[in-house]
């Protein structure tokens, strides 16, 4: 509103056009959310009692910080996983043809926008008992019987890595594409093996990239509800299902309030670390 | 001797990076054309290969009356929600998309906040809220719910769109004496309009494809097909499911194809 005089400009629109939007999300994210916060703080399901009952259940009952610590950790290695695997698709992307340009573009959009159920419905029959994978090495004579790879972290790491791959792999594209190619010639013509100038000089300043795919992927493996319930099975729980039995199944609300405020926090904590790795690096970058 | 150990270095480099991306490709590929293969069996278990090939589970799925009432619902849903996001989203990516001022960039976080936040806590955090009011769980309650987490996307690709806007072309237009509403009508909107197609088809299939916001707002009579398929899938492995998936993989494939015509979707989303 401090900005007044900048509304004659021709070229910008005034703030007001911002309010029906910015009233809908005051109302319907801003308070849903700190309601949510409002009876996490409370110790019964009516909502009368202050106190941080809640918390400390969480916080002192080993289960629960499993859950979250198990929660913490698939999410860094399906990041890791789509990182190793994600780079070098952005790096072939930077060195075919416009027609092949295209064509991984699409293979790597597809999935995001095929319905999650899909892919991991996908994942079921690739992975199960009768499954392509068991099916092959049992017929090759590797193995005699099954293998168990679903239900198992393997299982929910590859199909989580799968699932959350364009994520990771668009804002590579985008940043490798912002790179000087010269830097590249410049390295290995001054002497530098392109090993040596991909670790120095490519990853480096691909790091924007490299920490928004990163920020991407971490919040999106996390909270992937569908897909680590139906490849993790029964035996493995993740926060999001956690959330999910507490107040739906269990209608403990406040716990269940206690649990999401507790993810929210956690996820909020990771992305402001990448936010802030992502700042440094932007001035490593440019430099 | 250290020139052909340099092309040996280089092209060891060049063959890991390119046999990684093409697994890589394969791997992010290779599903989906798995359940299109296996949902043309005539078998009755998911096996792969499939011992023949009809299209018995597409009759069965015409006859799955379960899925189609939550497919409707579904499809309404996803079109309110994406409705109501480009018009709240695209006004507001109009106010803040120039702006440098402390609040345009406050705005522009919150209405970015459901993107990174886990859905899941919204939903229940929605479902609580609704019932404090009164208000029962119904189709309304699910549009308010999708459009939340569905106009980040709107709001960003409009706001994309605006960038790449050159502002002497609404300089001139105002000079030749074009009021700030023709100016918008004429110039603005048919320029950004791929951009605010793009943003709301993206819209369109993640509130389709929604199920942390959904499990909470809906119930027995607005149940929505992702949930139904999740659920069908917890019991048991019902190879109509692999139908099903047929179909949104082939709706999606060429949904994606018109998207790509229209908006240059792909270029969009890596700049």
């Amino acid at each position: 509103m401090g900005a007044a005089p900048a509304s004659r400009d021709v070229t910008t629109y005034g703030m007001g056009l911002a309010v029906p939007l910015a009233l809908f999300f005051l109302v319907f994210f801003v308070a849903p959310l700190l309601q949510l916060l409002w009876l996490s703080l409370h110790n019964d399901t009516a909502g009368l009692h202050w106190g941080l009952g809640q918390y400390l259940h969480f916080l002192t009952d080993p289960f629960s910080l499993g859950v979250l610590g198990s929660t913490l950790l698939l999410g860094a290695e399906v990041t890791a996983v789509c990182l190793v695997l994600g780079f070098p698709i952005a790096w072939l992307y930077q060195r075919v043809g416009p027609r092949l340009q295209t064509i991984i573009i699409l293979i790597v959009l597809l999935p995001l926008l095929t319905s999650v159920v899909v892919r991991t419905f996908a994942w079921i029959v690739i992975l199960g008992r009768q499954g392509i994978i068991n099916a092959t090495l049992q017929s090759l004579g590797i193995i005699d019987t099954p293998l168990k790879l679903l239900y198992t972290q393997f299982g929910v790491v590859l199909a989580l890595a799968q699932v959350q791959m364009p994520l990771m792999t668009l804002p590579l594209i985008t940043a490798l594409g912002r790179i000087d190619p010269n830097l590249d010639d410049a390295s290995c013509s001054l002497g530098a093996g392109s090993w040596r100038t991909f670790f120095r000089i490519v990853l480096p300043l691909s790091l924007p990239g490299v920490i928004a795919g990163c920020t991407l992927t971490y919040a999106a493996a996390i909270t992937a509800f569908i897909t680590q319930s139906l490849i993790g099975g029964g035996q493995m729980l993740f926060m999001p299902m956690y959330l999910y039995q507490q107040a739906s199944t269990l209608q403990n609300w406040p716990f269940a309030s206690a649990i999401s405020i507790i993810f929210l926090l956690a996820v909020l904590a990771v992305v402001s670390v990448f936010t802030t790795l992502g700042r440094m690096s932007r001035g490593y970058g440019g430099a | 001797m250290s020139s052909r150990k340099r092309t040996l270095e280089a092209i060891s480099f060049e063959l890991a990076m390119t046999v990684i991306a093409v697994i890589a490709l394969i791997i992010i590929i290779a599903p989906s054309l798995v359940v299109l293969i296996v949902s043309f069996t005539s078998g009755f278990s998911l096996r792969f290969p499939p011992p023949g090939y009809s299209l018995r589970w597409y009759a069965e799925l015409w006859n799955a009356w379960q899925l189609h009432f939550a497919a409707k619902n579904s499809l309404i849903v996803a079109l309110w929600a994406t409705g109501l996001s480009v018009v709240l989203g695209v006004a507001a990516a109009l106010a803040i998309s120039r702006s440098r001022t402390l609040s345009a960039r406050l705005l522009d976080s919150l209405f970015m906040s459901p993107l990174v936040l886990p859905a899941l806590a919204f939903g229940l955090a929605a479902l609580m809220l609704f019932s404090l009011v009164g208000l029962p769980v119904s189709p309304l309650t699910l549009v308010i719910g999708h459009t939340v987490v569905c106009v980040p996307y709107v709001v960003r690709n409009t706001i994309a769109a605006l960038a790449q806007l050159e502002p002497t072309l609404l300089e001139s237009s105002a000079v030749l004496g074009a009021s700030r509403l023709y100016t918008f009508r004429r110039i603005v909107l048919p320029l950004i309009r791929p951009g605010i197609i793009a943003g709301a088809f993206i819209a369109f299939m993640s509130s389709f494809d929604n199920v942390p916001v959904s499990l909470f707002l809906r119930d027995a009579a607005t149940d929505m097909l992702p949930i139904r398929m999740w659920q069908d899938l917890e019991g048991k492995l019902d190879v109509t499911i692999a139908a099903l998936s047929g179909v949104l993989i082939i709706a999606t494939v060429a949904l994606v194809a018109v998207m790509e015509r229209v908006t240059g979707l792909s270029r969009r989303l890596t700049n």
